[in-house]
């Protein structure tokens, strides 16, 4: 089926089918009739069999659909843009960011602004990096390019704080020191979900 | 077989005093609305597990205290009663609702008889009956008690001058007018059988084990009742009266706090009511004798309670003309059928 087949908005001129639900007996025998077939189908007794296969498949097979969420969470994919985080060098534990000032440029709604100097190496150091949450729209063009992978999205997606400020500092989004062997890897653009594999279905080559 | 049994029961059983079926009743009271209580909390679970959904599960263990929780606020909740209200009728309608269920209940066999032991003050050596008073005519007396429930829902709806109330209490009206005919005339068939009205003769009457139960001379009369019994406690398929999608809450639309619960508690109690009767006329019963005849008694119950959750969360509700349709045009037409063939058998 074609894309034109979709846009064509004037009713009427479509090819729809009609399901085939049967005529309404007019006469009062074949209603009579049609009461009794009904009756004795047993249709009501497949419904209350489809209840109790969803309640045993929920309590026994683990085919429960809540998430209890405080305390379970699903996984998110890499590609979620929540709140940013800013990576350090494994190796040295410095910053990766080197001040290029990239992320400030691009971001469309103007809400990063950062402070940069050099330092006694006469390498480019960030001094101030504050990332206003209160206009960021999440749109990932930080991330995108930022040439050296230091500031990315992170999986922190549940943003409530007490003030506006909250995580908005360069220290609050980067990776505390002694949780270094605890920093993620940012596997965003283009990376399958977590959960990519159970979720991928055989490709139906029956037909 | 029914006589050595009847003159078995006169002889042992020591004297029903009015202390015995004093402690009776308040033990009814106390376990129906424990029960029914708890009856939420199941049916709440039960529809959970058939939506592949937890339920209630965040106060106790699996959300077992959520009854209490429920309890408390519906205790402290504010007793809201409309300006433009008929006020006394208003506050006395669910009392109707409560009262008679329980009232129902007097009359039906609930948790085997004992004797106080004679080591405890006061009340030792009482004997506590089965049945709080066993009438001669317990099953007209319950279906008649049960029938006059339906005053609450239909005074609710009129006193409280809201348009969904209203329409509940006309729903009331012809979903009463629609089912009550047909219980009586289901349960017709296995009285003229049994020749009594009296709950312990239905119960001596299919002593003779599974063969002897009632349900199988009378299927018809058996699914008849079941019915019937949906649209006597307002269950899903005919819950017409208080069906949110259409009418709010129809006639509890204006009640809050323990005045709506009230409404709660009684339909819960008829729905245990009905499983009561359901397990006692059809289905065999209570074996007087021993303990484990009131364990299968509490199996009947428990099914027949489970199923009307079963089939509120499997199927649809209909419209009120098809309930007057099926009632008028379906059942008691098969029921007279049933009752006629009925008399013909016995009287060959």
């Amino acid at each position: 089926m074609s894309l034109e087949q979709f846009k064509n908005r004037n009713v009427g001129t479509q090819n729809y089918k009609t399901l085939d639900v049967g005529t309404k007996p007019e006469k009062g025998m074949a209603q009579f009739v049609q009461v009794v077939q009904r009756t004795f189908k047993g249709e009501l007794f497949v419904g209350l069999g489809v209840t109790m296969k969803a309640m045993l498949k929920a309590l026994f097979a683990n085919d429960m659909a809540t998430i209890q969420y405080p305390f379970e969470k699903l996984p998110i994919s890499p590609r979620y843009r929540a709140i940013h985080e800013m990576l350090i060098l494994l190796e040295s534990g410095n910053y990766r960011c080197i001040g290029c000032g990239l992320c400030e440029k691009i971001c469309i709604s103007n809400c990063i602004s950062m402070d940069t100097r050099y330092d006694e190496a006469q390498r480019k150091e960030v001094s101030e990096y504050t990332i206003n949450f209160g206009r960021c729209i999440f749109c990932g063009y930080c991330a995108e390019v930022c040439p050296e992978l230091a500031i990315v999205h992170g999986p922190r997606y549940e943003n409530a704080s007490e003030q506006r400020a909250g995580f908005s500092l360069f220290e609050d989004m980067l990776t505390p020191i002694d949780k270094l062997n605890l920093q993620q890897e940012y596997d965003g653009f283009g990376a399958v979900s977590p959960n990519a594999d159970e979720n991928i279905k055989q490709t139906p080559l029956a037909y | 077989m029914e006589t050595t049994l009847a003159g078995h029961v006169v002889e042992n059983l020591p004297q029903v005093t009015a202390t015995g079926v004093i402690i009776k009743a308040v033990i009814i009271l106390a376990v129906l609305s424990a029960l029914a209580g708890f009856g939420t909390f199941i049916e709440r679970k039960v529809l959970a597990f058939m939506q592949r959904r937890l339920g209630p599960m965040h106060v106790g263990p699996y959300g077992l205290l959520q009854i209490a929780a429920d309890g408390i606020k519906l205790f402290t909740k504010e007793d809201i009663i409309p300006q433009n209200a008929n006020k006394l009728i208003f506050m006395i309608a669910p009392i109707i609702t409560a009262a008679t269920a329980f009232i129902a209940l007097s009359a039906v066999p609930v948790f085997p008889d004992f004797t106080i032991p004679e080591f405890i003050p006061l009340l030792g050596g009482t004997f506590v009956p089965s049945i709080a008073s066993d009438l001669n005519v317990g099953l007209l007396f319950v279906l008649g008690m049960m029938a006059a429930g339906l005053y609450g829902p239909l005074l609710a709806g009129m006193s409280q001058s809201n348009k969904w109330g209203i329409i509940g209490a006309a729903r009331t009206a012809i979903q009463f007018l629609s089912y009550e005919v047909v219980t009586g005339l289901s349960i017709l068939a296995p009285i003229m059988l049994v020749g009594s009205l009296s709950f312990v003769d239905f119960n001596d009457y299919q002593a003779g084990g599974i063969g002897s139960w009632l349900i199988w001379q009378q299927p018809v009369a058996f699914i008849l009742f079941l019915i019937a019994g949906f649209a006597e406690t307002n269950r899903t398929p005919f819950d017409l009266l208080e069906h949110e999608a259409e009418i709010v809450s129809g006639y509890a639309t204006e009640y809050s706090g323990m005045r709506w619960g009230m409404f709660f508690i009684g339909e819960y109690a008829n729905m245990i009511t009905v499983a009561i009767i359901a397990s006692v006329v059809f289905l065999g019963g209570y074996d007087a004798e021993g303990a484990l005849g009131w364990l299968f008694i509490m199996l009947k119950i428990a099914f027949f309670f489970f199923l009307m959750l079963w089939v509120r969360a499997s199927w649809p509700h209909i419209r009120p003309d098809q309930l007057m349709w099926l009632c008028w045009k379906v059942l008691m037409p098969i029921a007279m059928i049933n009752i006629v063939i009925t008399a013909l058998v016995i009287l060959i």
